[in-house]
């Protein structure tokens, strides 16, 4: 019985680890002309010898095209979060086991939480804040209104982007399809009969 | 006066707030756009019981972008005042101040870096040595203090005499709130004045412990929460993250915002408590339960005694002559648990209903019947007359509309392919909750009014509720009306719990906007200038922004014109409720659930097919939005029933699934037919609007329905929650 | 989570470079990212392949499938091709994890799932896996999800992936390519019990790389299908699956493929079982008959003693659905 815990051991880990892989790099990111430069931190830069912990990437975020250099550990969540002020993407559990963040990448819906920004070079991305077409919103959108798919309101915009992933992925034959094409948005006010129903109406319209 | 025609209260309206939602433009706690915020990331202690023995965070500290790593060594004494509200008696987890470990998971440090990758990988940097207890984390067998009693006859006498007894011991899984946005704080001190916007039920609540903390005046605090990612109870307290959000500004001297993980939801802000639930229960042949005793068991923390109202149902659902209760907390080395939706309720209701529908069945009883037959006329724990209890009605209108009478009472009777079907019903019950509200209204001169008071909007839809009795309270088009809350600069309003914010803040947006009118409606039959000039005030009515006489309505003028005859800009008015100090009334909504499942038996899969419940909560304000929140209450009690469950490895008190893949919460798929019906009702006896409360009622009662509703399906009695495919094989 | 370098490779040959020099591949991210985010991953460097063309899909010539490692789950499970050839591979995808992930997710990935135990997953947990020789918590702690099948004192935790119990029952092989060259792998020694060395979890030798999963020709026709039996309806990994393909021809078993999830420290191929049905006629009793030797040898521990019993009712289920005698 380890009466003794094992933080010590795991802590002398990350210690040792740390020292073979850290430089002085700074975590911060400087993101276009999108936001606020970021605090200075007096870090040295990088020397040539030493790897590269951030990345100079270029993708198109709801129709605008954005470059950023981000920490290479930066998820699409975070960026969009942290650096392009598009917090409509939730961050509610941080791996993929909620659905908050979803959002649209190449027309894909994806967890944004899992997927590293680093990796989106050229990529297309379509977030909750990408939907609406002038004052006009999204079908889907205006479903969630009509059909009252949401309480606290926290998990709808991973519920409507996965939900137009749904739509174009062509999973809505049936209440039961839907229900299980919309399982990977989890909704703790417990509104899936009518997210269900919302995705229904939507699939009519279209 | 005239009362108001009521146009938007009772209308399907849909959520006022709700194009923000549905493009992302609702701002949580850490949504809000704070120049300059840099973020927090808490370091959690890995033992259950013990002090720390060392620190080091160098490592954190010298990791670029870490700004500052705060722990008990180096954290400022905070005064932690004890003061009297709502946080359980004992000695509150105090953020840094001593090398004491109550709990896996506590609090030990923060760190605070310029970039979120920075503050968490730092945060994993930092090295904590311990010197660990064997803690204690396992309710089973330990005694506990006795924190409640009642007896009404003599029940030990009476379960011996009954012809039918029946002895039941129940284990009720720990759950947690799981609310999908996890807790988070933002801070920002400007001089000596703090601002938070804080994920809670309750702006006030936050600021009362904040100020108690630091020692600072209310009027140096804001708490702003505007938007609240779900909450279930686990914002009904300030948990020590929101003092350390604060305390990390303070020290940074920057605005911080702080989060926690998915893993930190299941150590600092709560749970409904485990229960071990000893019940007894005796009764004629004729179906009438003579004895109930109860002895219910559960978990609290060993530095604060926590207490939810688990003794009521057993007092005043039935009409049973004989009662004794004993209530035990078991102090254990946990975090406190916190309200949890239907607290106490739904844990109490579980163990009565499931033993109802066993005694039914011995008896050979319709389980509808059964409850019909033990249906007081008075509450028989007070005398008291209900203000109203229609759950007859309930029961009748759910038998009808679910189709009860078809039913086959044998079990194992009915299968579909590889599945055995059966139903189950059970009463749900909670009590009215009613608390002092303030509102303040403000009617401009261009006809549209903003009404607003300090509560909060979890889910339920307040912001619509209230929009609609202030809409017509005003004689205004909804559109013409915003409803604002979560500030503390607004009025006072009591936390979002309890189910007391419709009754209560509804009342108080209900008595300002009256006053508001009448304020119009006085100043119109008294300016000369004005056709309503002479008119009893008692005869007006506003309809559509127009003041007219109520029984002819071609005499009067609107708002507009009044106002800018008499060259105001506005009027406004402060309005209050206070409950009734000692109503006569048993004031409770109630519910009959009926519940369909399916059983896999072979593989132990439950699956639930169709509940329908039908609620007794007097005048419902907002029907499409009630419907959600019953629906939701289902869902929850799905869960309850099926599938949550914290789980503790006791060797060293580490919760072992704190994560939302291995704690299971309902998915899409698992829900399929739910209906809601509510009997179309008024109870004035309860408060002003005639409400009785919705957000807990509508999870009580749902866990044993279908616990019932497995029974008759299998033929199998579990009296363990949540009931999983090991207990059915 | 850790820094580390990023590098983008377009070509195989690179990639394996990169993968040599110390690399770590990374394909959809979903269990990598997680496990770097909780630390339990800690790499210095990733080698980003997911633009390597190793994505396609296509029957061979013999009536098997190869499925380029870079293939998402989602584009398999549709793959028309993979749905008309085994069903029991569609199945076994679309009832995994979610919608998003299986976008995201490919098939190499999928079946180098880290192991889903909780202790593993917790840092400040004893786990062998994790860090060699600092104990294994689950044993004798919370075990309800574990395995009964190949555990050892070191390691108990089950191999997660759904797909990998398909292609375990239909014997499928993994393509690797290396700084050594190319070589295949029977599924049944790319996955490696835990033993005394469970942090070796894959036959894969240092900067491999896995190239296809292939499925050798069964005889057709062939029916196939799986099973996932779970606490709730959807999003779960599995308490207990079964992966069941059958061939029979003149009203007899000529080729039987069975394995089973969610019991094993591997996908667990039931050879025991296959060999109870092959040369008999497919029948009720013949299912129960066979499912009775589904859990041989199995250890259950404190939590998980009902699987033994939910593992060979999930097989007799399956050889129903698929040997369709009702």
């Amino acid at each position: 019985m380890p009466t003794d815990p094992p933080a010590a051991e795991s802590s002398a880990l990350s210690r040792r680890t740390f020292v073979t892989t850290t430089v002085a790099v700074g975590g911060a990111v400087a993101v276009g002309d999108l936001v606020a430069a970021p605090l200075a931190l007096g870090a040295a830069p990088a020397a040539a010898t030493e790897a590269v912990l951030s990345t100079r990437v270029s993708l198109v975020v709801n129709g605008k095209q954005v470059t950023a250099t981000v920490d290479n550990r930066t998820s699409l969540l975070d960026l969009l979060r942290e650096h392009l002020g598009l917090t409509g993407s939730k961050k509610g559990c941080n791996a993929g086991a909620c659905g908050a963040c979803t959002v649209l990448v190449d027309g894909r819906r994806v967890n944004g939480c899992l997927t590293l920004a680093v990796r989106l070079e050229g990529a297309k991305v379509t977030t909750i804040e990408g939907l609406e077409n002038g004052d006009r919103l999204h079908p889907l959108q205006q479903a969630f209104i009509d059909q009252d798919a949401f309480q606290c309101g926290f998990c709808t915009p991973g519920q409507i982007m996965s939900g137009i992933g749904c739509l174009q992925e062509g999973h809505t034959g049936s209440a039961d399809e839907i229900r299980e094409w919309m399982s990977g948005n989890l909704c703790r006010c417990g509104c899936y009969v009518k997210i269900t129903r919302a995705v229904e109406q939507a699939a009519r319209w279209k | 006066m005239s009362p108001q025609p009521q146009k938007a209260v009772g209308s399907p309206l849909s959520r006022v707030e709700g194009r923000l939602k549905v493009t992302g433009r609702a701002d949580y706690a850490v949504d809000h756009d704070i120049p300059g915020a840099v973020h927090a990331v808490v370091v959690d202690s890995s033992i259950a019981l013990g002090r720390i023995t060392g620190m080091d965070t160098s490592a954190a500290e010298s990791y670029p972008g870490v700004l500052k790593v705060i722990t008990h060594l180096n954290a400022p004494r905070l005064v932690y005042r004890d003061y009297p509200g709502t946080n359980p008696r004992g000695r509150r987890l105090r953020a840094f101040q001593d090398d004491q470990v109550l709990f896996f998971g506590q609090p030990v440090a923060v760190v605070v870096a310029t970039t979120i990758e920075a503050a968490q990988h730092a945060a994993s940097l930092v090295e904590v040595s311990y010197e660990s207890r064997q803690s204690t984390t396992d309710l089973t067998g330990r005694p506990g203090n006795v924190i409640g009693n009642y007896a009404r006859g003599d029940a030990e006498a009476a379960f011996a005499a009954a012809d039918v007894r029946l002895e039941r011991r129940f284990d009720l899984a720990r759950n947690h709130h799981n609310p999908l946005e996890p807790h988070a704080t933002t801070a920002r001190w400007d001089g000596e004045k703090l601002t938070l916007w804080d994920k809670t039920q309750g702006v006030n609540l936050t600021r009362n412990e904040v100020c108690a903390v630091f020692d600072i005046p209310p009027e140096n605090v804001r708490v702003i929460s505007p938007f609240v990612g779900g909450g279930f109870g686990s914002g009904l307290r300030t948990w020590p993250h929101v003092i350390i959000a604060a305390l990390a500004a303070r020290e940074v001297g920057l605005p911080v915002k702080l989060a926690l993980s998915r893993r930190q939801m299941y150590f600092t802000v709560g749970h409904r408590p485990r229960y071990d639930y000893r019940l007894r229960l005796g009764a004629d042949r004729g179906g009438r339960v003579t004895a109930m005793l109860h002895e219910p068991s559960y978990e609290t923390s060993n530095h604060e005694s926590f207490w939810e109202a688990t003794l009521a149902l057993g007092q005043m659902l039935y009409n049973v002559p004989n009662v004794s209760q004993v209530l035990r907390n078991v102090p254990l080395d946990i975090n406190t648990p916190l309200w949890m939706r239907g607290p106490g309720y739904s844990s109490t209701a579980f163990c009565i209903e499931v033993a109802m529908d066993e005694l039914a069945h011995e008896l050979g009883v319709d389980p509808v019947e059964l409850r019909l037959r033990n249906e007081p006329t008075r509450d028989p724990s007070t005398g008291q007359a209900f203000s109203t209890r229609r759950l007859t009605e309930c029961f009748r209108t759910g038998a009808r509309e679910f189709g009860w009478s078809r039913r086959n009472p044998k079990p194992r009777s009915t299968r579909d392919g590889d599945w055995l079907i059966g139903t189950g019903v059970a009463t749900g019950c909670y009590d009215t909750w009613l608390g002092q509200a303030q509102a303040h209204a403000r009617l401009d001169a261009n006809g549209t009014a903003a009404v607003q008071s300090a509560t909060s909007d979890a889910g339920p839809g307040t912001y619509t509720s209230m929009t609609q009795l202030a809409a017509d309270a005003l004689g205004l088009a909804v559109r013409e009306v915003e409803f604002r809350l979560g500030d503390t600069t607004m009025p006072v309003a009591p936390p979002q719990g309890s189910s007391q914010t419709m009754a209560s803040v509804g009342s108080a947006v209900q008595d300002t906007c009256d006053k508001l009118r009448q304020q119009a409606i006085r100043l119109a039959v008294g300016d000369q200038r004005s056709p309503l000039h002479g008119v009893n005030p008692d005869d007006v009515v506003v309809i559509g922004g127009r003041l007219q006489v109520k029984d002819k309505p071609a005499r009067g003028e609107t708002y507009r014109q009044l106002f800018a005859r008499n060259n105001l800009t506005h009027l406004e008015a402060n309005g209050s409720y206070t409950p009734q100090a000692d109503s006569p009334y048993s004031m409770y909504g109630y519910s009959a659930v009926f519940a369909e499942v399916g059983v896999d038996a072979r593989l132990g899969l439950v699956r639930v097919r169709r509940i329908l419940s039908v609620f007794d909560v007097g005048r419902v304000i907002s029907p499409k939005l009630a419907d959600s929140q019953a629906l939701g209450g289902m869902i929850g009690g799905i869960g309850m029933a099926l599938l949550e469950h914290t789980v503790t490895d006791h060797r060293d008190g580490r919760i072992v699934n704190a994560n939302l893949a291995d704690y299971l919460v309902p998915v899409n798929a698992d829900i399929r037919d739910l209906r809601a019906i509510y009997l179309d009702g008024d109870d004035r006896r309860a408060d002003p609007i005639g409400v009785k409360g919705l957000a807990e009622l509508v999870k009580v009662g749902v866990a044993p329905a279908i616990a019932n509703a497995v029974f008759h399906a299998t033929g199998r009695r579990v009296h363990e929650l949540p009931i999983t495919a090991e207990a059915l094989l | 989570m850790y820094p580390f370098s990023y590098t983008k490779v377009s070509d195989v040959p690179a990639a394996v470079k990169a993968g040599s020099d110390g690399g770590r591949y990374i394909a959809g991210g979903t269990t990598l990212v997680d496990l770097m985010r909780e630390t339990v991953e800690r790499p210095g460097a990733l080698v980003d392949i997911s633009a390597l063309p190793l994505r396609d899909i296509a029957a061979t010539k013999g009536g098997g499938l190869r499925i380029g490692a870079l293939a998402r789950m989602a584009e398999v499970a549709a793959h028309p091709t993979v749905r008309a050839l085994y069903p029991v591979i569609s199945q076994a995808l679309e009832l995994s994890a979610s919608p998003q992930l299986r976008n995201m997710a490919s098939i190499g990935g999928n079946i180098m799932q880290r192991p889903r135990c909780t202790y593993f997953r917790d840092v400040t947990a004893a786990c062998n896996r994790r860090e060699p020789g600092s104990g294994c918590a689950a044993r004798e702690g919370f075990n309800r999800t574990h395995a009964i099948l190949g555990t050892s004192d070191h390691c108990v935790a089950t191999h997660p992936s759904d797909a990998a119990v398909a292609f375990a029952a239909l014997e499928a092989t993994v393509h690797l390519l290396g700084p050594g060259g190319e070589r295949t792998v029977g599924f049944a020694d790319f996955l490696l019990r835990p033993g005394a060395t469970p942090q070796r979890e894959q036959n894969l030798r240092p900067g491999e790389l896995i190239t296809a999963v292939e499925i050798p020709s069964h005889p057709r026709p062939l029916r196939s299908g799986y099973l996932k039996v779970r606490d709730r309806q959807s999003y779960e990994f599995a308490l207990i699956s079964a992966a069941v393909a059958l061939h029979v021809r003149g009203g007899v078993i000529q080729t039987a493929k069975v394995a089973a999830g969610g019991v094993g420290t591997v996908s667990w191929k039931l050879s025991a079982v296959e060999r109870r049905l092959i040369g008999q006629r497919p029948s009720e009793a013949l299912w129960t008959q066979a499912a009775e030797v589904a859990a041989e040898g199995a250890q259950p521990l404190t939590h998980n003693g009902f699987k033994v019993e939910l593992l060979k009712r999930t097989v007799e289920r399956q050889l129903r659905v698929v040997g369709g005698t009702r």
